[in-house]
């Protein structure tokens, strides 16, 4: 297999962007990948696209050949195929982008991952998100997303594994690096205290506690490592992209209060990179819920179990704090979560750490970076590891 | 979400009367039921026995939702529960005629048919089981 590159990225700003359609959002983030990677566009062989819910939220299906058409990359009959995978969604289309490349079969690749959440009612959003979940025997029994989550907080803290607090402190962190992100949907710091009496959602998880409703889009150029130079000086190394299933429904697993499938893939993306959780100098993790950044920080191997919460409280996930830099672009909680876009959003930022592009909020030094995104609780999840050139 | 009545009535044996599957070569019991062992995987085949899951267990853990979709938008705030039952399975499902600031961890439940959701006002109702307090 050959080794890949990513040579440019793009993000829109994420938020509630009422003034811009799908298309709008597909072609803003595709013209910035590509004019980053000094790309003209004719040398593009192939499209994956990311994206859960386009048919629900926007009665768009087949949105592989919308993007094609209105990128104008149908006029020369590019490939696009569209993948969806839950939360996952752009996780698992970087990894299909990153095969087509590895594998040989395509030179020059666009990754792109987009969501258009608020052309619907947010009752109905909150809906075709719960459907990431089982519609059978999870969501058809009224469960919801969020409240999921809020049974794994609050049988982590029935076992001493943190403090309500420390979960919180999750969004903390996500908001102090919102705010040194311009395209970052809340760009305000936020407390635990504040997080704590606000308005409950499932207890003991309030309304801060999760990622927004998001509108936005992201994509990623990637090349053959070797034919890097060629487009552009400013490049970053894809040293692993995993990826592991696990049961659709939450109660169905052996373990509650792990993500197994975050494990397996870590371990295969450490193995694959010939390195250790230790080496990792920033991470993008999948904090949907503010359980999830501590269920991350323990499954991705970065922190020993029990002690995930601790590093978010104290601070030492900020970006400056030396230590592992952990959402340094705001992450879904303060950047935003327009879901299928999340997980290119994710590389987007790791790729400007590595090559020292992340202006008020970079990593010094950064040579690794990682990034964990998760569909449903935890059913896919892909961990990619970038290296620094 | 509206569903034809067939994606009703083929699940009746799960949701009504909490049928699962055992797998007959390593005996893992599974809800709902499945037509392999992810186990045993091909051994499996054929082997598979309906089990009638135990309706008794304790929660493992819970939350009160403050916000949900379409029906059970009213009954907010409700309870739901991961409850491992008397068997050693795992399972979820909403926690009614309970005082929701007297619900704890570990607390004895058991499976009761109550009602879901329904397709409207002229449409299917959808029953299943919930937990209630086991005194």
């Amino acid at each position: 297999m050959r080794e890949v590159a990513v040579i440019g990225a793009g993000s829109t700003k994420f938020g509630e962007l009422w003034d811009k359609s799908f298309r709008a959002l597909g072609i803003e983030a595709g013209a910035k990948a590509l004019s980053d990677a000094n790309l003209g566009g004719r040398e593009v062989d192939a499209l994956y696209i990311g994206n859960m819910s386009a048919g629900r939220f926007i009665n768009q299906q087949h949105i592989d050949a919308l993007i094609a058409d209105y990128t104008g990359f149908a006029n020369k009959h590019v490939p696009a195929t569209r993948i969806e995978a839950g939360g996952a969604s752009g996780g698992v289309a970087f990894r299909q982008g990153v095969m087509a490349v590895a594998s040989g079969m395509h030179d020059v690749v666009v990754v792109g991952a987009a969501e258009k959440e608020t052309d619907m009612d947010d009752s109905s959003i909150s809906e075709v998100l719960s459907a990431t979940a089982d519609a059978e025997w999870e969501a058809g029994m009224g469960l919801t997303m969020p409240s999921l989550y809020a049974m794994l907080g609050r049988r982590m803290v029935h076992e001493g594994l943190c403090t309500r607090e420390e979960i919180a402190a999750c969004a903390v962190n996500s908001h102090h690096h919102g705010t040194k992100n311009p395209d970052a949907q809340f760009r305000s710091e936020i407390t635990v205290d504040t997080i704590l009496k606000a308005e409950p959602v499932a207890e003991p998880l309030t309304v801060f506690d999760g990622a927004p409703i998001s509108d936005g889009a992201c994509a990623v150029i990637l090349c053959p490592l070797d034919k890097a130079k060629e487009y552009t000086d400013t490049y970053a190394k894809v040293s692993a992209a995993e990826q592991a299933s696990d049961t659709l429904a939450m109660f169905q697993r052996r373990s509650s209060i792990t993500f197994e499938a975050t494990k397996v893939a870590a371990r295969r993306a450490y193995e694959t990179a010939g390195i250790n959780p230790s080496d990792i100098d920033v991470a993008e993790v999948h904090d949907e819920q503010t359980v999830g950044g501590i269920m991350a920080l323990q499954d991705l191997g970065l922190y020993p179990v029990g002690k995930a919460g601790r590093a978010f409280l104290d601070g030492d996930t900020y970006f400056d704090a030396g230590r592992i830099a952990v959402n340094t672009d705001g992450g879904l909680k303060a950047k935003g979560y327009p879901i299928g876009a999340t997980g290119v959003s994710q590389i987007v930022e790791i790729f400007k750490q590595l090559t020292n592009q992340a202006e008020d909020r970079q990593v010094k030094d950064a040579r690794y970076g990682l990034a964990q995104s998760v569909g449903g609780t935890g059913s896919a999840v892909t961990v990619s590891i970038l290296e620094a050139i | 979400m509206a569903m034809v009545v067939a994606r009703e009535w083929r699940e009746i044996p799960g949701r009504y009367n909490l049928i699962g599957t055992k797998c007959g070569c390593c005996g893992r019991i599974f809800f709902p039921s499945r037509a392999f062992c992810p186990d045993c995987r091909r051994a499996s085949i054929g082997k598979m026995e309906e089990f009638p899951l135990n309706r008794r267990g304790r929660i493992y853990s819970y939350t009160v939702i403050h916000g949900s979709e379409g029906f059970n938008a009213r009954m907010t705030p409700y309870a739901v529960a991961m409850v491992l039952n008397d068997d050693g399975v795992m399972l979820e499902a909403q926690l009614v005629d309970v005082d929701l600031s007297k619900i704890e961890i570990g607390m004895r439940v058991r499976a009761v048919l109550r009602k879901l959701d329904e397709d409207g006002d002229a449409g299917v109702i959808h029953y299943g089981f919930k937990f209630v307090p086991d005194e």
